[in-house]
Formats: structure tokens, sequence, C-alpha cells
């Protein structure tokens, strides 16, 4: 019998006894009820807690401030789905290098890359946690990844209150990444040291 | 290895591996509690950590209603676990990854090395798994001439320090910040030798070692902390980006995972989510969280393999008292809580599991009578402050005294003289089963005040009862029990005497 | 109200005065207090280590003796007996296949309550010194016990009920839910863990400046006090009852024989 079979089988003879399951109470929130003000208070009160740089922006203010934060940066990637308008600051000659499905920079590229900008999909405001997709306009998980330096920006509609509002606004097959702060350790002595393999440095651009 | 299952109902197929205490636990124990520097490293993590839980648990106004929520949907799993797990199956399959099946540790090692081996490698990087370090995956490995890297921080420091993990969180939770800079200083290659205990900067000196093996690594191996069976996606959940590492840089990508680790639908997630950094690392989210399903083409690993891997877990599955064991995520809050884990620290337990939780699911997994894991539910007194810690409701000290009782069972099978613990409880349920009874044996009572001598102190008692006096007194017994002044001296205050108060 | 004692055997036999302390602060509030006298143990020992079979006539007996009906409610001057009460004695007639003593034991369990529970919540005891008369001029700290802590959800009844005796004078206990380490025959079994764990409280207790150190349970305090006194401590332990029964006119004394004290204590 093959081990497919055989655990299988071993799973039926465990439960032999049937047993009853109660239908799952979901007594819990499922929504915040909060606006959108109170949703960007909530969400730049989380990221700073976790050490992240966050700045709340009006839209026309937005190339601008990344323009500032990667000013120390030499080549940064993008992913090729970035609104260019955001990009309004990157001026002759161009710093940024797009990365795309179609064609990928080598991980020693990108680990030669200063900095990553990317937008994202679905923030939670109550857990300061942002949500990338894989979608154009935040590319492949790995320039998010290997750069030292991340620069996101949050669209203040993508901003959900609470993690159950957030999900229902994702994809689960898509390659999903939830991003809290920047990467971070509690393994010495059970105190938290930002930054270890992740990006070190991540800035937060809530546009609104 | 497994025994051949005849699909008869509950024969259990015990697990193998690293599930075993394999020196009784008050024997582990007392060699632990002697070492004062861990106990020292101990208390003072577990502390920190539990003040951290319980500060992110109670700005939760829903948290029991998310436990029960948690505690329900595991449940669910468990009962209709073989219909999820071929869900789960289909949904990878189709999206271009393979599922492996493994009976026990030895066969999911060979699964693995295996798969590694077809891909031409002789190295693998890897992110914290419980599942690979219940089947001694690495050992295997190395046998078999396969390098393997831990990359979380803490592997890496157990890993390096040629040491066991003792926490299933925090693998090094024994370790101090200058026992940790001493093993680096020791053990990692070209590391700069003015290194200081400051945690940053051991972090920094793993993130510089780790480097260049992750940007060159063609194979990584992984756990699962979910795997959510309507969609065929899998979850890992981590804090310093190692795991990213691994789950998107290499070319092949092999997860072992517990056949238990499953959710039905993607949308579960939100309760889980909620519940286990919380409870684990005490963060209201944890810094990474990778979500994938089978294979996306052009990001991340383009080969997928999931093994599944049963070892014990039937057998777990199959003691309806003990089954929710398997609904355990793997938080850890309840070794952070428990009294007895903060003083003796994890290598006591001898399994991969220690703590409350691995209290029961190791002689869970492996059967009560396997090796010495019938002292592992004994290791409590049984406060309860695991089953309140605890994300998903699992009862450890309710199973933990069922095991006593399977563990009882078991050895009056197997003797056949009464151990000294049987003649107690003979003599105690004869004493203690009827009022006439105790009140004879409460006539010894002056005797024992005699015993106690002047200083009105019994100091030292024989046999299993010297556990007792090797720190604590006994005052002398009074000389008159209170059954037997009830019924010769008291006197109903004026207002109450309605009655004589006595009866029966 | 007629109250039906379940005093327990460790108080039977080693804690007399704390059953007695139990009677007289009830009786003072006019209830009467009955003891039924077939009752002997909870079973608590024999199930949580493991000997269910030896539990059964044990259990058996004590769904007995208070199954008679010829009271309102039950009470025992222990936290860790009534959660064995209403929780394990059901479950030891379920494992062993008696389903007519497990509704027993259910209606029994029901019935039943702990010392603080039944004053706080049965009687609306608020007030100990106004209520009670309760009067006890020393300095106190307070360890609450895990089973009436996490079985019990006994929550702050016992404290309130300590802070509003007069007189008192309680002191903080650092990390006051930590267990003292007694755990029945895990003090025997488990030795080197046990007394590592009440070590630490004995410290914490010392610590608190506190002449004496209360609770519910005599079993708990039996095992704090055996450590304090190894060590050669000046700090003892006393249950609450007898901390409630004391009154200005019939103290309780916190020195010399306290059998005698406890007598003396009774109105």
């Amino acid at each position: 019998m093959s081990a497919r079979e055989e655990i299988l089988d071993r799973i039926r003879a465990a439960l032999s006894d049937q047993p009853a399951v109660p239908p799952v109470p979901r007594d819990y929130r499922r929504t915040s009820g909060l606006d959108a003000q109170a949703l960007v208070a909530l969400l730049v009160d989380r990221l700073v807690d976790y050490k992240a740089n966050v700045f709340v922006e009006e839209s026309d203010g937005v190339s601008g401030r990344i323009g500032g934060l990667l000013a120390g940066a030499g080549q940064f990637v993008i992913p090729p789905g970035l609104p260019a308008a955001w990009l309004a600051f990157d001026t002759e000659p161009a710093r940024a290098v797009v990365d795309s499905l179609e064609s990928p920079l080598s991980i020693a590229r990108l680990d030669a890359m200063d900095a990553v900008l990317t937008s994202s999909a679905v923030s939670v405001a109550e857990t300061g946690t942002i949500v990338l997709d894989g979608s154009a306009d935040q590319g492949r998980r790995a320039i998010s990844l290997v750069p030292d330096h991340h620069v996101c920006v949050v669209p203040v509609e993508s901003i959900a209150g609470i993690l159950p509002e957030a999900l229902q606004r994702l994809d689960g097959t898509r390659p999903l990444t939830l991003i809290s702060g920047p990467s971070a350790t509690s393994d010495i002595e059970l105190e938290r040291v930002e930054g270890v393999h992740g990006p070190r440095r991540l800035d937060v651009i809530i546009a609104v | 290895m497994s025994q051949v299952s005849l699909g008869m109902p509950k024969i259990a197929s015990y697990g193998s591996g690293n599930l075993f205490a394999t020196e009784p636990f008050p024997q582990a124990a007392h060699r632990e509690l002697a070492n004062t520097q861990l106990r020292a490293n101990l208390g003072h993590a577990t502390r920190t950590i539990r003040e951290k839980r319980i500060g992110v648990v109670s700005e939760l106004p829903d948290w029991e209603e998310l436990r029960e929520a948690g505690s329900v949907l595991k449940q669910q799993v468990m009962a209709d676990l073989p219909r999820l797990l071929v869900q789960l199956e289909e949904n990878v399959t189709r999206r271009g990854g393979t599922v492996h099946w493994a009976r026990d540790a030895q066969e999911a090692n060979e699964i693995v090395t295996g798969l590694i081996r077809a891909e031409g490698a002789t190295e693998v990087v890897k992110v914290k798994s419980m599942a690979t370090q219940e089947t001694g995956l690495n050992e295997y490995l190395e046998e078999q001439g396969i390098a393997a890297y831990e990359t979380d921080l803490a592997e890496l420091i157990v890993q390096l320090g040629h040491d066991k993990p003792s926490h299933i969180l925090v693998p090094a939770i024994h370790k101090n910040r200058t026992e940790i800079r001493d093993i680096f200083l020791a053990g990692m290659a070209g590391v700069d030798p003015e290194l200081t205990d400051d945690p940053r900067q051991l972090a920094m000196a793993a993130r510089t070692h780790l480097r260049r093996k992750f940007l060159t690594a063609k194979v990584a191996v992984s756990g699962a902390n979910f795997a959510i069976a309507d969609s065929g996606t899998l979850a890992v959940v981590e804090s310093e980006g190692n795991g990213r590492m691994c789950l998107t840089l290499p070319e092949t990508l092999i997860t072992v995972m517990g056949i238990e680790k499953l959710v039905p639908t993607f949308q579960d997630l939100e309760v889980f989510m909620a519940l286990l950094p919380r409870s684990s690392t005490g963060e209201r989210m944890n810094p990474y969280t990778s979500l994938w399903t089978g294979v996306t083409e052009g990001d991340g690993p383009q080969n997928f393999h999931l093994v599944l891997l049963d070892n014990g877990r039937t057998a777990a599955l199959a003691d309806e008292m003990g089954r929710s064991a398997l609904h355990c995520i793997r938080c850890s809050a309840c070794m952070n809580v428990c009294p007895v884990y903060e003083r003796t620290g994890g290598h006591a337990y001898g399994s991969t599991y220690p703590g409350p939780i691995g209290a029961i699911l190791s002689p869970l997994m492996t059967g009560i009578e396997a090796e010495e894991n019938n002292s592992l539910p004994y290791a409590s007194s049984l406060c309860g402050a695991c089953f309140d810690a605890c994300p998903v409701k699992i009862n450890i000290p309710e199973i933990l005294v069922h095991l006593r009782g399977k563990d009882v069972d078991a050895q009056h099978a197997k003797r056949k003289l009464p151990s000294q613990m049987d003649v107690g409880m003979t003599v105690a349920k004869v004493a203690l089963s009827s009022g006439r009874n105790l009140g004879l044996a409460e006539k010894g009572l002056p005797l024992g005040k005699l015993a106690a001598g002047p200083d009105r102190l019994i100091k030292r008692l024989p046999g299993l009862a010297g556990g007792w006096t090797q720190s604590r007194d006994i005052p002398a017994p009074p000389a008159q029990s209170f059954r037997d002044w009830w019924k010769k001296e008291h006197v109903p205050t004026a207002d109450t005497a309605a009655g004589t108060g006595e009866n029966a | 109200m007629k109250i039906a004692l379940f005093a327990t055997c460790i108080v039977d036999a080693m804690f007399p005065r704390t059953a007695k302390a139990t009677v007289t602060v009830l009786e003072r509030l006019g209830h009467q207090v009955v003891f039924p006298a077939g009752q002997a143990c909870c079973g608590q020992m024999h199930i949580n280590s493991g000997y269910f079979d030896d539990a059964l006539p044990v259990v058996a007996n004590h769904v007995a003796a208070f199954s008679h009906g010829d009271y309102d409610v039950a009470v025992a001057p222990s936290a860790s007996c009534v959660a064995s009460v209403k929780h394990q004695q059901p479950m030891i007639a379920r494992h062993c296949g008696d389903a007519a003593l497990e509704n027993r034991a259910n209606a029994v369990g029901a019935k039943t309550y702990e010392l603080s529970q039944l004053l706080v919540d049965v009687l609306g005891i608020t007030d100990a010194a106004a209520q009670l008369g309760s009067y006890f001029p020393h300095t106190v700290t307070y360890h609450p016990s895990c089973h009436g802590m996490r079985l019990l959800r006994l929550g702050d009844r016992q404290l309130d009920l300590l802070r509003t005796v007069a007189g008192i004078d309680l002191r903080n206990l650092a990390e006051p839910d930590q267990c003292c380490g007694f755990g029945g025959t895990f003090s025997m079994k488990n030795a080197d863990v046990s007394s590592a764990m009440l070590e630490d409280k004995v410290a914490t207790i010392e610590a608190s400046g506190a002449e004496l150190c209360t609770g519910g349970d005599a079993s708990c305090l039996l095992h704090i006090g055996g450590g304090l006194s190894r060590k050669g401590s000046g700090t003892a332990t006393l249950h609450f009852a007898e901390i409630l029964a004391s009154t200005m006119a019939a103290p309780v004394s916190v020195s010399g024989e306290v059998e005698q004290l406890t007598g003396r204590g009774r109105s």
C-alpha cells in the first residue's frame, strides 16, 4: 500500500468514533468600523512602534518624499507597473531599474541595488501590516527582499482596519508577503532587535 | 519504522525520530536545575515574553472569541482530515507542486534526500521547522553527505554550538548573550574577533555569515505554519527574513509539514494570524509572513515539493481525550508560562517538543510506553497556566491527567508486584472511601503529633514521601480531627440551633 | 440557609481550625451548618496521580455523602477540592462507565461552592468587617491558588473579602499567579522541580514583609508553610477563613499554639 493510502487509512481508523463538531463560532470582530482618518492614525502608530519610518503625504507630495528618502541611494529597483507620477523625482540620469517577470534581474544584481520602491496591495491598521501580492506595482517577491532599504507606498484606500477585512480583499493564491515593520529577531534573550536578513530599513509613505 | 496498518480501527502507528525522553524527567530535571546560569537565562527570557504576551493579548477585546473560533476550527480540521488532506493535495498539484506522503521520520528523511539529490545539490538552506527537527533531518542529511544550514538566528546558535534546541520558538533560549557571543567567536568562520555581546551586533554577524548562502542556495527546506486546504496555499510565519530568503530565492523548495497543520479556508487565517503572533513573540504581528500556492511562474522557486508527515500524529488522533493536542499551532505560549519549564528548560523533556505541550504530544505520538515518555505527563503541578495561555484552548492539564491514567494502567498490566505508589494509593483508597474509615485513620493523628516531637515539626519521611521532606517540614497533626470535634464538641450558635447539624 | 460543610480530608485531619472557622463564619451569619458524616475526600489525589480505578470508590463515597439533598448548598474551604467535585468527579464516573454516578456527581457539583464563592455570590458579603465582624490587626500577604484562579475563576473574591477585614494590613505579593509547586504527588514525584518553585514562592512571600501568608487552599498553605518552616522563616501561613472568623472580641492570635488559637478565634 502507498504511504498516501496508508496514512489516509490510519486517519479514518483514528476517527472511527466519528467526533461531532459544533459550527465555528465567529463571534470575534470581523469589521472595525473605523473611518479613513482613524485608519491612517492607527496604521501610523503601529508602524512607528515597529520602528518603520512613516510619512503621510498628499498625492502630489509622494514623488518628492520618495525622492528625499532615496536621495542617498544609487540605483534602486522598481516593479514594472509603478505609477509614473511617483517617479517624477527620478530625473536624468534615471537611477530606477525595472525588474519584471519577463526580464528579471539576477540575484547578484538585486544585491547590488541600494533600495527598492514598491506600492502595496492592502494594509491592516490594527496590526501595522502591509501586504504585497505580486501585482505589477509591487513586483516579484525577490525585489522587495534582497535590497536593504524598502520604500513602500500605501495608498489610503488600501488600508483595512483589521485582518478579516484585509483578507477579504486579497486573492490567497497569489504569492503574498505580509510585512509588519523591518525584519527583526527576538532570539537573543527575547530582546527585539530590528534589522536582520530582510530589509533593515523600511520607509512607508501613506498616500492620502 | 512504523508497523504496517491492516486497515483495522485504532491500531496506533507510533512516531519515531526525536520524540523521546531518554531518561526519566525527574532525573533530567535534577541535572538541569543544578545549572544556575540556565535557570537565570530562562527566568529572564520567559518573564520578558510573558509580559509582552499579556500586553498584546489584553488589547484585543475579542481574544476569547478568537480562541474559541480557533479551537473549533481545529476540531473541524481533525474531524474532516482525510477530505481536507486530499483537497490540499489536489490544489497543490493543480498549481504545479508535488505532494509526497511520509509514514514516519525515516520515510520523510529519505524523500527529502531523494529530492535534494535529484537537483544535484550537496547543500541546502533551512528555515526553522519543527517537523524536520522531529525527524532528525539535519543529522540524516549529514550522513548522506548533504550539508544543511540553519538560517534562523536561534537555530544557527544551536547548530554552531553543537547543541540541541530547548524551546520551539526560541531554540537557544537557554543561552544568554555572552554565551552566544562565545559560540559565534568559536564557530563562525571569518567573524570579527572584536564582536561584543550586544544583541544587535550578534544579529548583524549572523546576517553577514548567512547572506552568501541565501544568495547562492539552489535548494531550501522549510516547515509550514499553515496549509490552506481549499486553495493549496502554504504559510510560513517568521521574523528575520531568513524565511523569505529560503522561500523566494532558491530554485527548489521542499516543505515538510505535519498532517495536522491544515486550516479549511484562506479566510480562516483571520483567526490564526490573530492568535499566533500575539501568543508567540508577543507582537501584534510578526515581521514577515509568506504565503505561496504551488509554483508562480517567474516568482520564487519553480520546483515545489510538499511532504506530508504522519510520524505518530494518527496515533495521537486515535486518542479521543488526547487528540486536541494536534490543535497546537506551535506558538510556545504554554512553555513560556509553565513554572516547570521555566526552571528545567527544554532539554529535560528529551523530545523536540518540550514544555506542557511536549509533555502530552510526545507520549501521544510515541505511545505512553515508549522509552521514558511515561515520565513526561507527571512533569506538571497541574497549575493550569498553560491552558489559560493556549490560543487554541488545548486543555493540557486534563490531557496530562488522562495520560497519567494510561500510564498507571500500562504499568499495572506489566507489573507483578505493586509499586510503592500503588500501595500508597490502595491504602488511601480504603481510608478515603468512607467517612467511617477516615475517622478511624484519624485516630492515629496523636501518633503523628508524637512523631513530630517537641518542635512540632516532621522533618524527614521515608520513601516517596521523602521527596516532600527534602525541602519542607510537615506541621505536627492536631490532637483531634475536625470530624471528631464536630461530633463531640460542636454546639451551634443559638440562632442557628434549628437542627442538630448532624446527619447520616 | 442550610449549608453542608465539605471539610475536605486534609482540613479534617490536619487543619481542623480551618473547618471550625468556616463553621463560625457561616453560623455568625445565621445559617445552619451540617456535616454529612459519610464524607471523606474528593478523590483528587488519586485522579491526579492517574489512579482512576482507585478513585472511583472515593468519588462514589463523596457523591453518596452529599446526595441526600437535605441541604441548600455545600461549601468547602478549598478551591482545589471544589474544582475536583465539579469537574473531576463526573469525569471519573464517565471514565468508569457509570452514567448514574455521573449524573449524581454533576448534581452534587452544581450545589457545591468554594467558601468565597458562597460568601460573595450567594450570601452577598461585600464587607467582612461590617457583615462578619472580621478584625485581624496583622500584616498579611495573599497567595491565590492555581485552582482557585484557573479552575473556579474566583478572581478577586478572596482578596476582596480580606481587603474589607478591619485592621488588616495587606501586603502585595510579587508574581502572585505563580504556582507554589505543590501539585499533589507532583511534590514527591518531581520533588526537585517542586522545591525550586517553592523556593521562589517563599522568597516573594518573605519579600512582601508580611507576618502571614494567607490563601484559600489548605494544601498550598501546607506546602508553603512547610517551606517557610524549613527555611526558619518568621512568616507563617493561615487560611483566609480563619482571618474572616477573627473578631475584636475573639481575635485569632498569630503566635503560640495554633490549634488553641483557632479555638479561641471562634465566636
